[in-house]
């Protein structure tokens, strides 16, 4: 018997956690079929066929996950898995921040503050430490996309006090 | 119409200057966005789809296929000189094109793939004219029922048979699917799986799952395995290729491309299956004094082979999704609801009503392969420049390129937090191994495959057998059950042997 085999039997904590999630998914979906009003219109194949059929598949893929998670786990016998480098705590915070800087700032300061405080953040995650150099990339490169998508595409992009600033007000 | 006639059509439309501008344009930036490691062209058409709401549908075709085949050419470039595949299938050509590059023969390497490249292209795009009318022919005789039943094998083929396992591809069908139910119920008009949000009433977007999944997901999937440390981007030295270099690489392009084509044209449009065929098969077929060289100074046989087996297999994959609707590949996925956001729906009728644009993006097909021959060869230097940006700044870039086109569709903060929630979880998915292709396709084919079943069964008056009494439409389902089950029956039998 190789290692890889004595291993088995002992469940995979992380494997488990993901075959889980995907019973969950598929229960949630499950319930918002269940609640679909039934359609006054006459229909030969109602709005719920489909979705029922979607539901319950993805809860018998998560129970089929969940049986091959307790025997063992897959993530051990996918090599790329094995080799990879281990979670970077600091990285992966770093860029998480930038997104929900991103999504906190959007609305009240506008794009282009928000987008430069994202680009920051996320160039400090993949290691750049010349953060006032990212600061002034970062504000160009907003602000000009920004003058870009609105000015020469007309795709309003969310404006805020700096763009009002250079553009003059937004309408 | 017939090929000939159609690709004489085809090339007095492509040839004006507004065409060969997007064609140029589509190749000048495919290839960079194939070069540069963490975008791709899935993601690249994705951001680009809102120009179907100014630009001619000929000319966004034109542009979308450019970048398409572009990033081919591309993508060769980042595994031979960085050893890091942007895609899967340009894996094997990291191979041995980075163990040439590694002993100063990057050169080499690069043009035998850009010619290679060229070669499966151009046979590939022939393949599309002429098997295009066929199959088109035959597909007139299918109805509601046998469509979705190829939807079905379709499925079935890119989430249970390509990949590492059955189970998690068809969860990621599966996740597909139900994003494309999220919405209002065209036939009845019910709001479906809203969760009653009302943003969530006009369904998920397209543009933000794609962004989602490849730029978003991506990024947060490098940061979580972030290493720090220099990247080494290797010289290019000459491009010239020997007279041995020919020798050798002839051959193989022939193979690969011969390979590739087929593979693209099945509804089972992988890459990653004719590249690594194509590699096996030129380690056999080597000459033996060249066999060392295989694993060790790099052979150019393994990076002709597998490099003109990805192209043309990526060119077959515009087969099923030009004459019968079906998208085989995320990228293909992507073009199909460009299709449908001009109107256009795409299946055999296609080659009959828009035939002007059918024949006119074939032609201009050939015309990008020889642009792209042009742009790799020569201008190599720029590409491998591009590779010298910085890769903090290039992620940051992503980002915000991210957000300006999923918040630019309609400023809502809601599709923000929809894209990064999204986001995380591709990013758990590649690290648990779901592949993330077959939820693009899954959210784009569900569906019309919903729209067609329930078409089917219209007609049959709801009568289920319905499927299984038409003849064709049997003959495919047992075609999608031997795909699911055969493997597994047939790693039970060797089992049974041993």
């Amino acid at each position: 018997m190789n290692a890889s085999t004595a291993r088995r039997g002992l469940h995979s904590g992380p494997d488990l956690a993901a075959a889980l999630f995907v019973l969950g998914v598929g229960l949630l979906s499950l319930w918002q079929t269940v609640i679909i009003p039934t359609s006054p219109i006459y229909a030969q194949v109602g709005p719920k066929v489909v979705p029922y059929l979607v539901s319950a598949c993805l809860v018998g893929l998560g129970i089929g996950l969940t049986t091959v998670a307790i025997r063992g786990g897959w993530s051990q016998d996918i090599e790329e898995l094995q080799d990879a480098a281990p979670l970077n705590p600091r990285a992966l915070g770093l860029l998480l921040a930038g997104l929900l800087a991103n999504l906190v700032l959007i609305e009240p300061l506008g794009f282009t503050i928000a987008a430069t405080a994202q680009f920051v953040l996320v160039a400090a995650a993949f290691g750049s430490r010349a953060f006032l150099r990212n600061l002034v990339i970062a504000f160009i490169v907003a602000l000009s996309a920004y003058g870009l998508f609105v000015k020469g595409l007309g795709v309003n992009i969310g404006a805020g006090v700096v763009e009002t600033l250079v553009f003059g007000d937004p309408g | 119409m017939g090929a000939i006639e159609g690709l004489t059509l085809g090339f007095s439309h492509a040839l004006s200057l507004s065409n060969l501008g997007w064609a140029l344009l589509g190749c000048f930036l495919g290839t960079a966005i194939g070069v540069l490691p963490g975008i791709g062209p899935a993601l690249t058409i994705a951001l680009l789809l809102p120009i179907t709401f100014s630009v001619s549908a000929t000319g966004a075709f034109i542009l979308f296929c450019g970048i398409f085949y572009g990033a081919m050419y591309g993508g060769s470039t980042t595994s031979i000189l960085l050893n890091t595949p942007g895609e899967s299938g340009s894996i094997i050509t990291a191979l041995e094109g980075a163990k040439m590059a590694r002993n100063g023969r990057a050169g080499p390497a690069l043009a035998t793939s850009a010619i290679g490249s060229f070669v499966a292209g151009t046979v590939g795009t022939i393949g599309i004219a002429f098997l295009g009318p066929i199959v088109v022919e035959l597909a007139l005789k299918l109805g509601p029922a046998e469509y979705f039943m190829l939807m079905v094998l379709c499925f079935v083929t890119v989430s249970a048979v390509l990949g590492g396992s059955a189970l998690r591809g068809l969860t990621s069908l599966g996740f597909g699917l139900l994003l494309g139910l999220v919405g209002v119920d065209l036939q009845t008009g019910q709001p479906r799986l809203t969760f009653g949000v009302p943003e969530l009433l006009d369904g998920v977007n397209v543009v933000l799952v794609a962004v989602a999944l490849f730029a978003v997901g991506e990024t947060l999937y490098l940061a979580w395995r972030y290493v720090e440390g220099p990247v080494e981007v290797r010289h290019v030295g000459s491009i010239m290729m020997s007279k041995s270099d020919w020798k050798r690489s002839f051959w193989p392009w022939i193979r690969g491309a011969g390979l590739g084509f087929p593979f693209g044209v099945m509804p089972a449009g992988g890459t990653e299956m004719p590249t690594m065929l194509s590699y096996f098969m030129e380690r056999k077929l080597v000459r033996p004094e060249h066999e060392k060289e295989f694993g060790t100074t790099g052979a150019i046989e393994g990076v002709a082979g597998p490099e003109a087996a990805n192209n043309a297999a990526a060119a077959g994959v515009l087969v099923p999704m030009l004459t019968l609707g079906l998208p085989t590949s995320a990228t293909a996925a992507i073009m199909l609801s460009a299709f449908q956001s001009y109107g256009i729906q795409p299946g055999p009728l296609l080659f009959t009503t828009q035939a002007d644009l059918v024949w006119t993006l074939i032609a201009s097909l050939f015309i990008a392969n020889v642009m792209l021959v042009v742009l790799n060869l020569p201008l190599v230097g720029l590409w491998a420049r591009i590779l010298k940006i910085p890769q903090p700044q290039l992620y940051a870039g992503i980002l915000v390129f991210a957000t300006i086109g999923t918040y630019g569709i309609s400023n809502s903060v809601i599709d923000l937090v929809l894209l990064y929630g999204i986001g995380i979880i591709a990013m758990f998915m590649r690290r648990f191994d779901f592949p993330v292709a077959p939820v693009v396709i899954g959210m784009i084919l569900g569906p019309m495959a919903e729209q067609a079943m329930r078409q089917a069964l219209t007609i049959s008056q709801g009568d289920w057998t319905v499927f299984v009494t038409r003849p064709i439409s049997l003959v495919i389902l047992l075609i999608a059950i031997a795909a699911l089950a055969g493997p597994r029956l047939y790693a039970a039998w060797l089992r049974r042997m041993a």
